[in-house]
């Protein structure tokens, strides 16, 4: 069966070959840096099962020291100039944007087909991993084609890859490190905490203080939890079931849908959301490492505001 | 409470702009070490969510053909695109991506498009050729706001979806809880607040049009 370990394989083959280019690449004077760094994320995706906790632990750790000793620096692979890529844009004209539909189109066929292929009454790809499966997929058929449609040198697809992974650098392992911070704050109890303050400062006389305590807390803890998952348990079982649904009589379906989205509005304003907040500042190359979250904090903030009314308006038939 | 330092460690490391992936190690040892733990533990602990958690990171596996692409002109074809239509305009153009992002989250397709595959090689080159000719600081601002925009698309429109994460959890936990709800009942629920952050954020964005052009209004 094709599962999660044939993606991790390629994937830690594409790391391998960011390391093992970035090591050759005599223009990065932090060369070593980069080549560490991306050889130690190959090592996680190649052999990530076989180093045992601890040593997953140090692997992390030392991704992180490596990070925050500044050792990590942009490589300038040789590439085409904005004069080349003009011509070749007038060239090519609209076919270049074949293989970048290409993608999206086979991870929507992948995800919806793979669940039904079958050998010998066994699934061939695994059920559950069929999203990610048809990503790596997709990435592939997208990277040959476009090699071979406008014929792009063989080692330009690592070469373009490593370009554009330096420039994200760090902030592409940290959607990963906080999943795991979150192992850890869940595994010290800090959610646990964080509910119980959040339902001691909840006033229990007012409705309409209820459903708000409700909704803010949602932001407020997904914005220190970096995820609305977190939240939804802790404030649900908070606040929102005891006094939204129990005392006042909201319904479930619509509190606990509003709330979710209410939790939404605190990703986009937390730097903890990374892959969401921080990984575009970096791929856009953005000065400011806030500047995504600075622009939709005024979309999440009345968002929130609307999200109060709309639960007071929604949730109470009576 | 103390297990609450890993929070405030986070809070200020973010603040005075250490890195990241210090600040969270620092953070995981904090919250791990009040809570009783051994810096050993708290290390063995990271590292096996660190490593379940590699699926978060497979999403890299694009670059290579984004990369080649660019090699190849990607960007500048976008731009040139975008530059033979006389009406678009930044906001118009963020506005439109927003309409299609909210519609194809809601059918479910929440892997089509994202900040790597279509924010940096399509939507901001063609947001930044509407908008030319640009101030630096202009640029960065309608870079950030093309993120912004792949982003609330998402999330207010993807609750519409059946069968999304957070759909799924909110069914389990009211299940747990006693409480039976149908997935439609919750995604039905989540229309109310995808149409208002279409017209919010789809405001903003016919406003930020505004913002990016000065000199152009003084001149008129």
């Amino acid at each position: 069966m094709i599962g999660l370990p044939l993606v991790y394989l390629l994937a830690g083959l594409m790391f391998a070959a960011f390391a093992g280019l970035s090591l050759a690449d005599r223009e990065n004077n932090k060369r070593l840096g980069n080549a560490a760094f991306w050889g130690l994320f190959a090592l996680s995706f190649l052999a990530g099962d076989h180093l045992g906790d601890l040593g997953n632990g140090l692997l992390a750790l030392a991704l992180a020291l490596i990070a925050g000793a500044g050792q990590l620096g942009v490589g300038v692979p040789r590439t085409t100039s904005p004069e080349d890529r003009e011509t070749l844009a007038a060239r090519y004209g609209a076919r270049l944007f074949i293989p970048a539909l290409v993608i999206p189109v086979l991870v929507l066929a992948g995800s919806l087909a793979f669940k039904r292929l079958t050998l010998n009454g066994a699934p061939l790809v695994d059920p559950k991993q069929a999203t990610l499966i048809s990503l790596a997929l997709a990435a592939l058929v997208a990277a040959v084609l476009a090699q071979v449609m406008f014929r792009q040198p063989a080692v330009s697809a690592v070469q373009e890859g490593r370009r554009l992974m330096d420039l994200v650098g760090w902030a592409a392992l940290l959607p990963q490190m906080l999943a795991a911070l979150g192992a850890v704050f869940a595994l010290a109890g800090v959610g646990k905490t964080i509910g119980e303050i959040a339902v001691m400062v909840t006033p229990a006389d007012s409705r309409f203080a209820a459903v708000a305590a409700y909704c803010l807390g949602m932001a407020v803890f997904t914005i220190m939890m970096g995820n609305a998952f977190a939240a939804f348990p802790v404030m649900t079982g908070g606040i929102a079931l005891p006094l939204v649904i129990g005392r006042f009589g909201g319904d479930p379906a619509v509190v606990c849908a509003i709330g979710m989205l209410s939790g939404f509005c605190g990703t986009l304003l937390t730097p903890l959301a990374a892959n969401f907040n921080l990984v575009p500042a970096a791929l856009l190359q953005l000065k400011d490492r806030y500047a995504v979250i600075r622009a939709q904090a005024p979309t999440a903030i009345l968002m929130l505001i609307v999200n109060v009314i709309l639960m007071n308006a929604l949730a109470f038939h009576a | 409470m103390l297990t609450l330092l890993g929070v405030a460690v986070i809070v200020l490391g973010f603040a005075l702009r250490f890195n990241p992936l210090l600040v969270v190690i620092a953070a995981a040892l904090a919250s791990g070490l009040a809570a009783g733990l051994t810096p050993v533990e708290v290390l063995a602990a990271f590292g096996k969510a660190f490593n379940t958690n590699r699926y978060v990171s497979v999403a890299w596996l694009v670059l290579p053909a984004i990369g080649v692409l660019e090699r190849a002109g990607l960007r500048e074809q976008a731009r040139r695109t975008i530059q033979s239509l006389r009406a678009a305009t930044a906001g118009r153009i963020l506005l439109a991506y927003l309409a299609l992002r909210q519609i194809a989250a809601a059918l479910g397709l929440t892997q089509v498009a994202g900040q790597a595959q279509t924010v940096r090689p399509l939507l901001a080159p063609m947001a930044e050729a509407a908008a030319e000719p640009l101030s630096d600081d202009d640029r960065q601002r309608v870079r950030a706001m093309s993120a912004a925009t792949d982003n609330v698309g998402l999330f207010f429109g993807e609750d519409i979806f059946l069968a999304i994460g957070s759909i799924l959890l909110i069914v389990g936990f009211l299940d747990q809880s006693g409480i039976t709800v149908e997935p439609l009942a919750l995604s039905v629920w989540a229309i109310p607040t995808a149409i208002a952050a279409f017209l919010i954020h789809g405001a903003r964005l016919l406003l930020f049009d505004r913002t990016l052009k000065p000199q152009a209004e003084d001149a008129a």
